[in-house]
């Protein structure tokens, strides 16, 4: 499983109700019912993701998240998730808005585009970074918001959203101290597990 | 795809093969909506697949405004057609046979052998005509309900439908909740629009205004509203396509005659979509009953899923215990998907086990006859839950 993925999974309590944004293949979903026996469903856009959720008894609504939660209520999950999807949204902070509308705690993870690579590729190529992690060309990407670790924060601060915990994934896939001490500069993915 | 697909069998071996329809009597009265009773009633229907020791693998199948018990397989060897949902019904199909048994009924006030208008009145010795009681969903769901005993069911895997189908399939959920498992819901929605019902009176007007029409005393003339009934299949068949379906089915393509200028005017100009619809007109009224027509119209138009539930749809779904898979086709404007997405948000606010997708097909609402590739992997995906609470591995 992704590391990401499995670094979240504590901060979500058993027996809750969870929705998934950009669930994929339903993977986090299903691992959560068995081991959490959470009530969980996903919100995906990918038909054959989509099909895989479905065929792991997993449910899934098929969703544009670019379109909004308006359909779900207030504080109908205990918890709502996004992992890498941030950075496709096309109003980020409006999704974010509505995740702490609907759900009662949110967890976030995002590429930090604030990590060393980045800043060195574009600093020294002055090209927008592609990488194994980041393979797409800026012209044709499905990443058309990238923010970086302080960015995240600052959007934080100014929606006074709280930060419950936050954590980074370093370059060896790890929840490395290094990383965690200078998290803008050595992670490559960012966690963030916020509420109202 | 994480996990193969299932195996595409080959023409031979993915049909349920030959059918033959049976009849059960029901001689104890059975309690309607309307207040009033039918005193008896036959119910025609077919069964697929085998049920087993422990009577789990049940699955019903509800029909729509037209459609009738014989849903999959042929009745004769040299039948040209196959049952209206034979794409979804059958030994590796979404509905498989191999491993479900499913019930698939003539709803009363049909015309195709269950009792409905063209019954005798056991009253007056002859057709009920348009004396014939007004239904209600819920009518259909309570003589379901019979069948389910008949075969000793005491829990349906699924119940599944599509349009009108879906409509009785959500009725099941709340009227019997322990009464199955699973609700497939296809093409469907909590209540018909304005727009919905503004068609069902223009076939109904199409209908009673035919000189042969007597009041609904046709049969009693020795007679048929052909010409009503014929209009009425044409109007309805034009919402269940898409403009865009039609354009590329038919575009402007000539059936007969020439637009050329200076062609001549000999021969008739006819479009090939006028040829189409009335064919499609004659040998429906050549088939249907009129009366029938009328009912099942007016049981989709009176169909509100929540109006006993202060018109609160999710409210009315707390009621349900079962898990629910929704679908819907993108270009189908006669139950669209805004209609299935209305149902999934309010399942959702139930916090009831749901999912939904959202299928791209052209071919507006009859889409959910049609094996359009992405909605058979949607379909087999989600019937995989059941075969695995069945016990079957994969």
């Amino acid at each position: 499983m992704r590391f990401d993925l499995t670094l979240i999974q504590p901060w979500i309590n058993a027996n809750s109700r969870v929705l998934d944004l950009g669930c994929g293949d339903g993977m986090l979903l299903e691992t959560l019912g068995k081991e959490k026996n959470i009530s969980g469903v996903g919100l995906e856009i990918d038909p054959d993701n989509i099909t895989r959720a479905l065929a792991r008894g997993v449910n899934v609504i098929e969703h544009d998240l670019n379109v909004g939660l308006g359909n779900f209520r207030d504080d109908s999950f205990d918890m709502v998730v996004m992992t890498l999807a941030l950075q496709t949204l096309r109003y980020p902070h409006l999704v974010i808005d509505e995740m702490l509308r609907v759900g009662r705690e949110c967890i976030v993870t995002f590429p930090n585009f604030g990590h060393w690579r980045s800043r060195w590729y574009l600093g020294h190529r002055g090209k927008m970074p592609v990488s194994k992690f980041l393979p797409y060309t800026w012209y044709d990407t499905p990443n058309i918001h990238f923010c970086t670790v302080k960015d995240f924060e600052t959007l934080c601060d100014e929606k006074n959203i709280r930060i419950l915990n936050s954590s980074v994934i370093g370059a060896d896939n790890s929840q490395s101290p290094l990383a965690n001490r200078f998290p803008n500069l050595l992670g490559v993915t960012a966690v963030y597990h916020i509420s109202k | 795809m994480t996990e193969a697909p299932p195996s595409t069998p080959t023409a031979d071996n993915d049909s349920v093969g030959i059918v033959v329809p049976q009849t059960l009597h029901f001689d104890q009265p059975l309690q309607l909506a309307c207040g009033r009773a039918l005193p008896e009633h036959d119910i025609v229907y077919e069964t697929y697949g085998e049920l087993n020791a422990e009577k789990s693998n049940g699955i019903l199948i509800c029909h729509a405004l037209s459609g009738h018990h014989h849903a999959a397989g042929k009745h004769s060897a040299d039948d040209r057609k196959t049952g209206w949902w034979d794409s979804c019904i059958g030994p590796g199909k979404p509905i498989d046979t191999n491993v479900f048994f499913v019930l698939s009924i003539n709803n009363i006030g049909g015309c195709h052998g269950s009792t409905g208008p063209t019954s005798i009145n056991p009253t007056t010795g002859k057709p009920w005509g348009p004396d014939f009681p007004p239904l209600r969903c819920r009518d259909w769901v309570e003589s379901q309900y019979l069948m389910m005993q008949h075969f000793g069911i005491s829990q349906w895997a699924a119940v599944i439908g599509g349009s009108l189908g879906g409509m009785q399939a959500m009725r099941w959920a709340l009227e019997y909740p322990d009464a199955l498992r699973h609700c497939i819901v296809i093409a469907s929605a909590m209540k018909l629009s304005a727009q919905n019902i503004a068609f069902n009176e223009i076939a109904r007007r199409a209908i009673t205004s035919d000189a042969n029409f007597h009041e609904g005393r046709y049969l009693e003339h020795n007679t048929l509203p052909k010409q009503g009934l014929g209009l009425a299949r044409m109007v309805g068949h034009i919402t269940y396509l898409s403009e865009d379906g039609m354009k590329q089915k038919f575009g402007r393509e000539l059936k007969t005659g020439n637009l050329a200028l200076g062609a001549g005017s000999e021969t008739a100009v006819e479009f090939e979509v006028e040829s189409y619809l009335r064919y499609q007109g004659e040998a429906f009224s050549g088939s249907f009953d009129a009366n029938t027509y009328l009912l099942m119209t007016k049981a989709l138009d009176y169909y509100d899923l929540a109006r006993e539930y202060n018109d609160d749809p999710v409210e009315a779904f707390k009621h349900a215990k079962c898990a629910f898979l929704v679908a819907s086709f993108t270009t189908d404007w006669r139950f669209a998907p805004a209609r299935s997405r209305e149902i999934v948000d309010a399942l959702v606010a139930a916090n009831k086990s749901v999912s939904y997708a959202e299928i791209e097909a052209d071919h507006g609402h009859d889409a959910f006859l049609i094996p359009i590739p992405r909605y058979m992997d949607v379909f087999h995906g989600y019937m995989k839950r059941l075969k695995q609470e069945l016990g079957h591995a994969f």
